[in-house]
């Protein structure tokens, strides 16, 4: 169950070596003993992210996970559930691709469309399902400020995320009566992994800044946060700039 | 058999909601029934949710609303017993004993509780010092257990003091049989002292006078510091006599009515709980109190239950809830009590509903909370720090052998509830004797890991 501050006793994370999941993870298990699974492809960062969040007193269950796979997502789904309910589940993959492959290359864009957006559908329904029937619950999904507005340099990975936002804000609605609030993170240029070498955009944010938006956004069962919470304006404004100004932009 | 519907359930702190099938205006056979075809997400029995947390919802699983069993089946005047079904609220059992000159034994801040829900939460009162908890006041009680049957139970068995206090975990009470106190007046003649801090409130409450009332409780201020910490309004009292009333109210001393002035709007702005308003209010109450008046005659609203002059006034937290921690320390911890109080004081978290009473001997019930000692209450709006906050206040309540009260608590962790409550593992047993399988089963009982 989630206390009335937010605490959770289980945490789903699909995504489970996702730099913001795993920040989102040790906040929780700083707190409060916290029983943990961990979906995604087998890895040695995969085991090292489930050693260190046991080494903080946590229980953990690493589960094989691909989101392109997306005939192996029930199973996965029913055995992340099977040892009792999660409370606090989270979207949490995706990849970023190479904008200039992504557009030129039928492979590759297919593959990024289905990874971050039929991907995070697939879990999505599952998700949905085994909140629904265990009346209560969070799920979180990491959408992005490229949601909001596409823009030549990144259209193919926020076209994708876009697909994502729309179909996780509609979940939230959905799933109101169930007692399952969902909430839609909006990042910006978020430091890790997967934006390494890359030139960070203004307003650019940590995986443990997010971690906390994500965290509060849970406990104040927040349907919609942005990070950092002034890209919610910065975006507001830039998604109603004209067209040969935006593409003018510096970044 | 029986009407199901879903719902979203919370507590009256309106913090963690669930959704629950819930199964209205029950009867035995139908409470049978349900139990027979219960899921793995089990069944709890609800009444009224004033509890501020979760002990009366159940995700995914089945609630019974049990504020449809509400008849009140026998009320012996001659021997003040009353016999009445688990969802009669002590509003309805009062208001039906008085003109038989009776008095419901234990009162908590509300009226609107169920019999049932008073001896699941074994709650207590002003008059805790004097009367002791509510599962002292019962003769017997009926309760269906997880094989359907129903079981009257008295105080020889253990599985009734497992039941006091059980939270609704041992099974599903339905009926119970209550010793009323004999009254001559519904009024009270009340003293009232201010203090100009807490520990002149201490003094007062330890100079040997609070055994002289049967009722006693402060209100303190939790906002203001330094020499005004914890100042406080000492109210303490015994029902009148019919001599001692007034002429005009000795015509009808029985008489009782409970005004309500207003219900709150259905959606406050969210940030109406703030210093600055909180600190006004604090301000105005303690202002408008008497420094020292005797033997004062009151009636039961303005004596014991002001907050009912606003109906839903839980709603005044906003939408994010709220949550009342309340918590109890022996005797001799009273350097802890002032430390929280200032801790309170000077944290962003603001409570205006601040209650200090002096328990007096615990019940045997192995989950019953009072304790000889001091107990505390607070109000704060669910906002961000307070899960820390409280986190740390349970470490120095636990410190001196202080527990929560369950019936209040919202957001423990498991583990620390497990060291407040040093006779868990004993009510386990009963209970697992009692419901081999887990049926009974709510969001604080999985939240709390019992």
């Amino acid at each position: 169950m989630i206390d009335a501050v937010g605490n959770p006793q289980s945490l789903l994370l699909l995504g489970g070596t996702s730099e913001i999941a795993l920040a989102t993870a040790e906040r929780y298990a700083t707190r409060r003993g916290l029983r943990v699974v961990l979906a995604a492809r087998p890895s040695p960062r995969l085991d090292t992210a489930a050693a260190r969040l046991e080494g903080m007193g946590a229980s953990v269950l690493t589960l094989p996970f691909d989101a392109a796979e997306f005939d192996a997502h029930p199973a996965t789904i029913e055995k992340a559930f099977a040892e009792g309910d999660i409370d606090v589940t989270l979207v949490a993959f995706g990849v970023l691709g190479d904008q200039e492959t992504a557009w030129t290359d039928h492979r590759s864009a297919v593959q990024l469309a289905q990874v971050n957006y039929t991907g995070a559908v697939s879990v999505g329904v599952l998700l949905a399902q085994a909140l629904h029937r265990q009346g209560h619950g969070a799920l979180v999904a990491l959408s992005s400020a490229a949601a909001e507005r596409p823009r030549r340099s990144n259209f193919c990975y926020g076209s994708a995320k876009a697909g994502l936002d729309a179909f996780y804000t509609g979940l939230t609605e959905a799933l109101r009566p169930s007692g399952v609030t969902v909430s839609v993170i909006r990042p910006g240029f978020v430091h890790t992994k997967m934006t390494a070498g890359r030139e960070p955009a203004p307003l650019s944010v940590t995986p443990e800044q997010v971690a906390e938006v994500i965290v509060d956004a849970v406990a104040q069962r927040r349907e919609q946060a942005w990070v950092p919470g002034s890209m919610r304006y910065v975006m507001s404004a830039l998604r109603h700039l004209p067209r040969p100004l935006f593409r003018r932009l510096p970044f | 058999m029986g009407e199901i519907v879903v719902r979203s359930l919370s507590g009256w702190g309106r913090s963690a909601p669930s959704r629950a099938r819930v199964l209205l205006n029950p009867t035995v056979e139908s409470i049978q029934h349900a139990l027979r075809n219960a899921d793995g997400r089990g069944v709890i029995a609800r009444g009224l949710g004033r509890s501020y947390g979760d002990p009366a919802q159940n995700a995914g699983g089945l609630v019974i609303d049990m504020t449809g069993c509400n008849r009140i089946h026998c009320l012996d005047a001659e021997r003040g017993l009353a016999v009445v079904d688990a969802g009669v609220s002590l509003d309805a059992l009062m208001r039906a004993a008085l003109p038989l000159r009776r008095w419901v034994p234990v009162l908590p801040g509300t009226r609107q509780v169920t019999v049932g829900g008073a001896i699941a939460a074994d709650i207590h009162g002003k008059n805790h010092h004097s009367a002791g908890s509510f599962g002292n006041h019962v003769r017997s009680l009926e309760l269906i257990t997880a094989d359907g049957s129903v079981t009257t139970l008295t105080p020889a068995d253990e599985l009734f003091w497992a039941t006091v206090g059980g939270m609704g975990l041992t099974g599903i009470i339905v009926r119970a049989t209550i010793a009323l106190t004999p009254v001559e007046s519904a009024y009270f003649i009340v003293d009232t002292d201010r203090t100009a801090n807490l520990d002149e409130l201490l003094a007062l409450l330890t100079d040997g006078s609070d055994e002289r009332y049967d009722y006693s409780a402060a209100w303190f201020d939790a906002i203001s510091t330094g020499a005004r910490l914890g100042r406080a309004v000492l109210t303490r009292g015994r029902l009148a006599r019919a001599d001692e009333l007034p002429p005009t109210r000795r015509r009808n001393p029985l008489a009782f009515d409970a005004p309500q002035l207003c219900t709150a709007p259905a959606a406050c702005p969210p940030r109406l709980a703030n210093r600055v308003v909180f600190g006004a209010l604090s301000e105005a109450w303690y202002r408008k109190a008497p420094a020292r008046r005797r033997d004062e005659v009151q009636n039961l609203t303005s004596f014991y239950h002001p907050l009912d002059l606003i109906g839903q006034w839980n709603r005044a937290y906003g939408p994010r809830g709220f949550l009342q921690y309340q918590f109890v320390v022996p005797f001799g911890a009273e350097d802890t009590l002032r430390r929280i109080v200032e801790q309170i004081a000077r944290s962003e978290h603001v409570s205006f509903l601040n209650v200090l009473k002096r328990f007096g001997a615990a019940s045997v019930a192995p989950l019953s909370f009072p304790q000889p000692g001091w107990t505390l209450t607070v109000d704060f709006p669910i906002r961000r720090g307070l899960a820390e906050f409280c986190d740390r206040l349970d470490e120095q309540v636990l410190d001196v052998g202080g527990r929560l009260y369950l019936a209040k608590e919202s957001r423990a962790a498991a583990a620390t509830v497990a060291r407040m409550y040093p006779r868990l593992q004993e009510w386990r047993t009963i209970r697992a004797a009692a419901d081999p399988g887990g049926l009974f089963a709510s969001d604080l009982s999985r939240r709390l890991e019992l």
